[in-house]
């Protein structure tokens, strides 16, 4: 199992989640470890989000337990857990109008030492230098998801999670994001990527999660993927 | 009619100084209604409460104290109303506002209309309705300027200089600066901006403590010009909303243009056709809410 070990940097064990009335999550278990790259799978709806979002405290209401670094969590305020050094692209991206590329950039605070700094970041990503002082909506969609990533890579925060990061981009985008994706883990990163885009998953992860209807269904390691296209037909197929 | 060019000058300063007040006043409205989406019905009465601090600190605090010859003086004033006023704006949002973000606004605009209400009333119930004056006015401030087309007040010309600073000072700090994007951010996302690592709960009280600091500021600054009354914020309020309207709900440079441009107009309107100055404001809101129904600042959602 996955869930022993001295370098579990995260780990949900028992976890329910509730929006209002309605039970999303039911009795997820799992972990990652240091430096490794996570995806959860599953269709539109399966709870994918939802996990991202009770890791950070951003659901109604969850039980069972959250650890962090081997930190509780379930019962701490959200900016306290991203404070434990945990990065978070939503979905939604979240590139705010009222606010300038470079500001966008600026605005996640320091939540531990050895981020990135800006002009690395703008080595990273050139496009985001040139249009530094543009309104963060005006960029393309291309642009806002890179920006939505670079900024959490100047925080310090050691774990990212990474929702639906190629959704709605072109090919082109979304090999370079795959690229990028890759170049974060030699780094050392540990991620978790919420992704619909099997082929985009399978090239840069570890281990494979698939839930479905608000439950972990599978896990498939790496070296299994190869065997498994019947469970990944069975589970993601249209 | 005889308009001269001096009439119509001092009408222009003056309602440039009840502009300036209307700046101050819709500008706290704004900043909280930005981030709290609370429409603070009680900003008017904390406004009062300002003044009240001004007023009973130079009266009431010595005697109090045992030590009849000690006055809180007008500088003093301007720290101190705005601190304890801010204060119980304070514990208001920790105790009551907080339980309310998730509900429609109807609920916050009900909550600090009664709030208002019981602040004038306790007043009302000990103090001049009317009007007490406020005698702390400073030596430095007193007697005239020449601005070379009129003689004005120098109490009145400090009045709008310092509202003046404060707007712009404010609306640097949440344009400009590192703590503003946050507040802006803050404004658009909180649980994204909470996500990454700032207290936003926190934030948002801090920002309600200093909306309604704002509000008494502009209290003690208007104590030596308007008498101090219990009903003097009720007085004020329906004004600066209909500034509010006309400026853009949340929008900063949008209250504070708005409050002096409409200062003015009424102080133009005195001189052209004195019986509407005082509901000129409420047409231009007519006028305004016609063509731009988000405001002349405002965006549309």
């Amino acid at each position: 199992m996955h869930d022993t070990g001295a370098n579990v940097l995260l780990s949900l064990s028992g976890v329910n989640s509730f929006y209002g009335e309605s039970h999303i999550l039911h009795d997820i278990n799992l972990s990652v470890r240091e430096g490794e790259l996570v995806t959860l799978l599953g269709r539109n709806g399966a709870g994918k989000t939802t996990i991202l979002k009770s890791i950070m405290g951003l659901v109604g209401r969850r039980s069972g337990s959250i650890t962090v670094a081997g930190r509780e969590t379930c019962h701490l305020p959200t900016h306290r857990i991203a404070r434990l050094g945990i990065g978070y692209c939503p979905e939604e991206r979240g590139i705010f109008s009222s606010l300038n590329v470079e500001e966008n950039l600026l605005l996640p605070p320091m939540v531990k030492d050895g981020g990135m700094t800006l002009a690395e970041i703008y080595d990273m990503f050139p496009n985001l230098l040139e249009r530094r002082n543009s309104v963060g909506t005006r960029l393309s969609g291309g642009e806002q998801q890179m920006l939505a990533m670079a900024r959490i890579l100047r925080t310090g925060a050691r774990l990212l999670l990474l929702d639906e990061i190629t959704e709605g981009l072109a090919p082109v985008i979304v090999q370079a994001l795959g690229r990028l994706t890759g170049q974060l883990k030699e780094k050392g990163f540990t991620i978790i990527l919420v992704e619909q885009n099997f082929r985009f998953a399978a090239e840069v992860a570890d281990r494979h999660y698939i839930i479905e209807n608000g439950r972990v269904v599978e896990m498939i390691d790496r070296k299994d993927v190869e065997t498994s296209a019947a469970v990944f037909n069975r589970h993601l197929g249209v | 009619m005889d308009v001269t060019f001096q009439t119509v000058m001092s009408q222009l300063m003056l309602g440039l100084n009840n502009g300036a007040f209307y700046a101050v006043l819709s500008l706290g409205l704004a900043v909280i209604f930005g981030l709290l989406n609370i429409i603070n019905f009680a900003h008017g009465a904390l406004y009062m409460l300002g003044a009240f601090v001004a007023l009973l600190g130079y009266t009431e605090l010595g005697p109090l104290l045992g030590m009849p010859e000690f006055h809180l003086n007008y500088w003093a004033a301007l720290i101190v109303a705005p601190l304890v006023v801010g204060g119980i704006g304070i514990i208001l949002e920790r105790t009551m506002l907080r339980r309310l973000y998730r509900v429609d606004h109807l609920y916050g605009l009900l909550l600090t209309f009664g709030v208002a209400l019981i602040f004038q009333g306790i007043f009302t119930n000990y103090f001049n309705v009317s009007g007490t004056p406020y005698d702390g006015k400073p030596e430095l401030l007193n007697g005239v300027v020449n601005l070379g087309f009129m003689m004005f007040p120098t109490y009145r010309l400090w009045s709008i200089v310092v509202s003046l600073t404060i707007c712009f000072g404010t609306w640097f700090m949440i344009e400009r600066t590192r703590l503003g994007s946050y507040l802006r951010a803050g404004t658009e996302n909180p649980h994204l901006v909470q996500a990454f690592g700032i207290n936003v709960p926190l934030m948002v009280t801090l920002t309600y403590g200093y909306g309604v600091g704002l509000a008494a500021f502009a209290g003690v600054v208007a104590a030596p010009i308007y008498s101090v009354s219990p009903v003097m914020g009720a007085e004020m309020i329906i004004t600066v909303f209909a500034v509010v309207v006309i400026g853009g709900m949340g929008s900063i440079m949008g209250a504070i243009v708005t409050g002096l441009a409409l200062g003015m107009v009424e102080g133009l309107t005195k001189v052209i056709y004195p019986p509407a100055s005082s509901t000129v404001i409420f047409f231009m809101m007519v006028l305004v809410l016609l063509v731009k129904p988000a405001g002349l600042f405002g965006k549309e959602q």
